[in-house]
């Protein structure tokens, strides 16, 4: 197939502003072969695939397009994960894109990720078609968020497609301005193979499947590719392209391409997204650009809930880490929860997207602690380290001083909203840097605000300050002096390695306070007073106390139904197992993850 | 020479059921009452063919035996000495209600002396009557069928009858209840000199009326301070007047603590006959079948022998690992206040109970829950209080 004839897109839009409906309609709207395809019997083979169940993740999709100039079109739709924590896939996704298309919602604007989201695809040099969804709806105001996008992002949005998604109204038309005004591309099919990974899976039949974009020269099954970060080289057994839910085997990967490649690739380190395939025998010059290891920002123990689960534990990230090179993780131990991993994350929502999987996808009961940022801790005798444990901070008389990552954050919002959105970024150590105002009612806020103040509950609070309307988008800005300290929780006396964090040192009375009271709610009374405390360098600040359990006792005999006081005595027992040990103290696992909810208040 | 059986007698029918109680019983017409009790005496029948041996102890519960018509009653009693030896000096207790309770003159009939095939002797030789509170507006709360007045008038008529050995079934942490009224109820129950008194803790089972309340918001009990205190109020009111406690409910006049209900705990043998009765024998546990229409078919169809229908009746035999008697002879013997004896676990398991329970020891010593004196093991008044905690944890994993 000639590159003129191929378009690799992605569509980038503010969470809710209908990317996925998007998708799912141009889908719809096109075909799964071209013709020549349909005559090889490809089909035989999907069916296979089928059966197997292998479903490709998300919506990275090959579709075949009849344009009104009467050619048919590849339309290769890659998908991006749409939030902020995510930002480095995002522009391994945009990098393999030629170009994008922009949806904003007529009812809502232009919003804090659209903007964030312009910008990656800029950086990308990507061209960009404006659409503009949800012309259905009776609040829609086209011409008015046309008008936004010009003023805010700069772009030419008149002739901006405005469509519905939802009924697939006027949908078309973005298929024929992908075709007219995206750019094909230009690979040199002749030159080595270079081609961008941007994504990859685990598939227990082949191994890991890896999602490429071919920039330049050919691949087919059995070339020899070498990865040029990692330089796992690799025999290329099966390449093909994305059906809607399928992978299609195809003979060959060509310059401009956008498909999958398997390789019987057993170590799913080996394939990192944002590293080059390149033939072995023939390798190109240089590396596309682009790639890093990832950095997490956001770190925190995960520990099996059944300590007998922890190699499957490891099982489960390795195969997690596949598809997210940017998951990290490493063997830890805790006095409280035993043996685990130290798992580092983008940010709290990646955060809460593996531990849902790691439970969901591989059955596995997990207690998480405390998540924590990088802090930088400068030593008196001269060395810094970066903390990203809470119980490995060193001994306060051997610190001279420490630093903490902050953000720069923008926040849109509806004027009306601006005070309380304010009042929260203030409370949250946030420092004020400027209000523009997009349109009359609506304005961008840009705080300077430490990291570790928004990975709790920041987005939560957001949100209910302003009844879901402000949006909210963020980026790393270098590290800062502050006064800080570890709050420690103290059960029983002892002190619970997993719950320490470390917290700004202004904070740390109303913080520990609200974690004794949560934890109170959450400890079951047991045979004796439990006191629960928290302390800042050995020195207590807050207290809470579970009172002793007085009755538990089972007054019938049921006429000499032991079976039946065995089941109680069972279930009890079995309550007791979901509990971790701490000292003579037994605490339900829920406890760990529910204190560090405090909510806003 | 084999150990002596326990029998206990199911008596499913109530005149109505009370707000707290998740027993298994009903209310039901006098044809049906007489059609169970044909089926119960033919279970009496094959399981005394089945399971040869002299009886000791034997408990007639339910529901409510005293609803039954008199005849029924007596059948069931005939039938038992008919088909089990029964020990001259056994225990035969059945349990009453004030307000369904049969005639002076045969009321007397079970009390004096009858003719059996175990000799002469009287029928029962013990009652237990549910006394329950003091308080008419308590008792009305439970949803008793009964007062005060009449309690005192059924007691009375027991008594001149000829019944010589009275337990009082008495409840605490109910709604409405006080600490000066539930000692006012005990006080009031002494006064009537019972040779024992059962002193229950209100459990709120699911099933009951009272666990709709809970769910609806409407049941308001005693607080958990209160209701203990009620409970340590029970030790001390019934020691003083004579009554020692031997189980976490149960309290007894020296001599007359019940002989079934500590068979239980001991782990002795016992058949149980009728709807869903619960069996220990040989190592194994068992209950009928709950299922009325079932019980009856069973017990009539005249297509089946003794044995077959003792099996189709059985539901979730369960034969005891060497494990689970051990967790047993625990979680079952420490509910007496004398405890267990470690002699007699190295004796019956073959190994001490330090080997098999050392972890379970040390986690007590010295909580003041769990002591020990010389050969006997035993939960102190402040271990019976929260005795689930620590009897759960003899389980094994």
């Amino acid at each position: 197939m000639a590159q003129d004839n191929i378009r690799n897109f992605c569509i980038i839009a503010h969470i809710d502003h209908g990317k996925s409906t998007l998708a799912d309609r141009i889908i719809e709207m096109t075909g799964l072969l071209t013709e020549r395809e349909m005559r090889a019997q490809v089909l035989d083979n999907m069916e296979l695939e089928q059966e197997r169940g292998i479903t490709i993740k998300a919506q990275t999709v090959r579709t075949i397009y009849k344009a009104d100039d009467g050619r048919e079109y590849v339309l290769n739709l890659i998908d991006t994960p749409g939030h902020v924590d995510f930002n480095y896939e995002v522009s391994r996704s945009l990098a393999a894109c030629d170009g994008a298309v922009l949806v904003v919602d007529a009812t809502q604007g232009v919003e804090a990720q659209t903007l964030g989201n312009v910008y990656l695809a800029l950086d990308h040099d990507l061209e960009i078609i404006p659409v503009i969804n949800k012309i259905d709806l009776p609040s829609a105001d086209p011409d008015g968020v046309a008008e936004q996008i010009e003023d805010i992002i700069g772009i030419e949005a008149q002739e901006a497609p405005r469509i519905s998604a939802k009924t697939g109204e006027n949908v078309r038309a973005v298929l024929e301005e992908i075709v007219k005004k995206l750019p094909a591309p230009q690979g040199d099919e002749a030159a080595p193979l270079k081609a961008l990974i941007f994504d990859a899976l685990y598939d227990s039949y082949r191994g890991v499947i890896v999602f490429c974009r071919v920039f330049d020269g050919t691949f087919t099954k059995g070339t020899k590719v070498k990865m040029m970060a990692t330089g796992a080289a690799f025999e290329v057994t099966e390449v093909g392209t994305f059906g809607p839910g399928q992978f299609i085997p195809c003979e060959k990967l060509e310059a401009g391409m956008v498909g999958y490649m398997t390789a019987s690739i057993k170590d799913l380190k080996d394939t990192r997204v944002g590293d080059t395939i390149t033939e072995a025998n023939r390798p190109c010059a240089e590396a596309l650009p682009g790639y890093k290891k990832v950095l997490p920002m956001v770190y925190c123990g995960i520990y099996p809930a059944d300590s007998a689960r922890y190699p499957d534990l490891r099982d489960a990230l390795e195969k997690l880490q596949l598809n997210d090179a940017s998951l990290l993780f490493e063997p830890e131990t805790s006095q409280a929860l035993g043996f685990g991993f130290r798992c580092g994350f983008l940010g709290l929502l990646h955060l809460d997207v593996i531990t849902e999987r790691l439970q969901r996808e591989f059955d596995l009961d997990l207690v998480t602690t405390a998540p924590s940022v990088i802090y930088k801790v400068y030593k008196t005798d001269g060395t810094m380290i970066e903390l990203t444990n809470p119980s490995n901070l060193p001994d306060p008389s051997e610190i001279e001083y420490m630093e903490e990552p902050m953000v720069k954050a923008e926040i849109m919002v509806t004027t009306e909203y601006i005070g309380p959105i304010m009042e929260l970024c203030q409370s949250r150590r946030g420092v004020y840097e400027s209000t523009d105002y997009v349109e009359k009612t609506r304005a961008v806020l840009r705080y300077t605000m430490p990291l570790n103040e928004i990975i709790y509950d920041f987005f939560d609070a957001l949100k209910s300050r302003s009844r879901g309307y402000a949006s909210f988008d963020y980026e790393l800005c270098g590290y800062q002096r502050s006064d800080l300290v570890r709050l420690d929780i103290l059960v029983n006396k002892e002190n619970v390695d997993a719950l320490s964090f470390i917290v700004f040192a202004d904070n740390a009375y109303a913080r520990g306070s609200r974690m004794c009271e949560k934890l109170k709610e959450e400890i079951p009374r047991q045979l004796f007073d439990i006191p629960i405390q928290a302390a800042v360098g050995g020195r207590i600040i807050a207290r809470e106390t579970v009172r002793q359990l007085r009755k538990d006792v089972l007054a019938k005999c049921y006429g000499g139904d032991i079976t039946r006081k065995r089941k109680l005595l069972e279930k009890q027992k079995e309550g007791k197992k979901k509990m971790r040990q701490i000292g003579s103290v037994e605490v339900p696992q829920k406890a760990f993850l529910n204190v560090l909810k405090l909510g806003d208040d | 020479m084999t150990e002596p059986l326990g029998i206990y007698i199911h008596i499913p029918f109530c005149v109505r059921k009370c707000r707290y109680c998740d027993f298994l019983s009903f209310s039901s017409s006098e044809e049906r009452m007489e059609a169970y009790t044909i089926a119960l005496c033919r279970e009496l029948r094959a399981a005394a063919e089945e399971y040869a041996g002299q009886a000791d102890t034997v408990f007639i519960g339910g529901g409510t035996p005293s609803v039954l018509p008199f005849a029924l009653f007596r059948r069931i009693l005939e039938t038992l000495y008919e088909v089990f030896p029964v020990a001259p000096d056994a225990e035969v207790t059945a349990e009453m209600n004030p307000g369904a309770l049969w005639t002076d003159q045969e009321l007397a009939s079970l009390f004096g002396e009858s003719e059996t095939a175990s000799g002469r002797r009287p029928l029962l030789s013990r009652v237990s009557l549910g006394m329950q509170s003091a308080h008419n507006r308590e008792l009305a709360r439970l949803g008793r069928i009964h007062d005060l007045e009449t309690f005192e008038e059924s007691l009375r008529r027991l008594r001149r009858a000829g019944a010589e050995n009275v337990n009082l079934d008495l409840m605490f942490g109910i709604p409405g209840q006080t600490e000066e009224s539930w000692e006012e109820t005990l006080r009031t129950a002494i006064s009537f000199a019972p040779e024992h008194i059962s002193a229950y803790s209100l459990i709120v089972e699911e099933g009951t009326l009272f666990f709709e309340e809970k769910e609806k918001g409407t049941l308001v009990l005693p607080d958990e301070d209160a209701e203990r205190t009620m409970a340590h109020r029970a030790v001390h009111v019934l020691a003083e007047a004579g009554y020692g406690q031997y189980e976490i409910s149960n309290f007894a006049k020296k001599g007359c603590e019940s002989r079934h209900n500590i068979r239980y705990w001991k782990r002795r043998p016992y058949y149980g006959a009728g709807l869903g009765a619960a069996s220990f024998l040989s190592h194994t546990r068992w209950s009928n079948t709950s299922d009325y229409p079932e019980y009856i078919k069973i017990w009539t169809d005249p297509d089946l022998t003794d044995r077959e229908r003792l099996s189709l009746c059985r539901r979730d035999p369960v034969t005891l690992s060497a494990q689970e008697e051990m967790e047993e002879f625990l979680f079952l013997g420490l509910r007496m206040t004398e405890g267990v004896s470690a002699s007699a676990f190295a004796e019956q398991f073959g190994k001490t109970v330090e080997e098999e329970y050392g972890d379970v020891l040390e986690k007590y010593a010295g909580t003041g829950l769990l002591a020990r004196r010389g050969d006997r093991i035993f939960l102190t008044p402040e271990g019976l209080d929260v005795s689930n905690v620590i009897l759960s944890d003899f389980l094994h994993e």
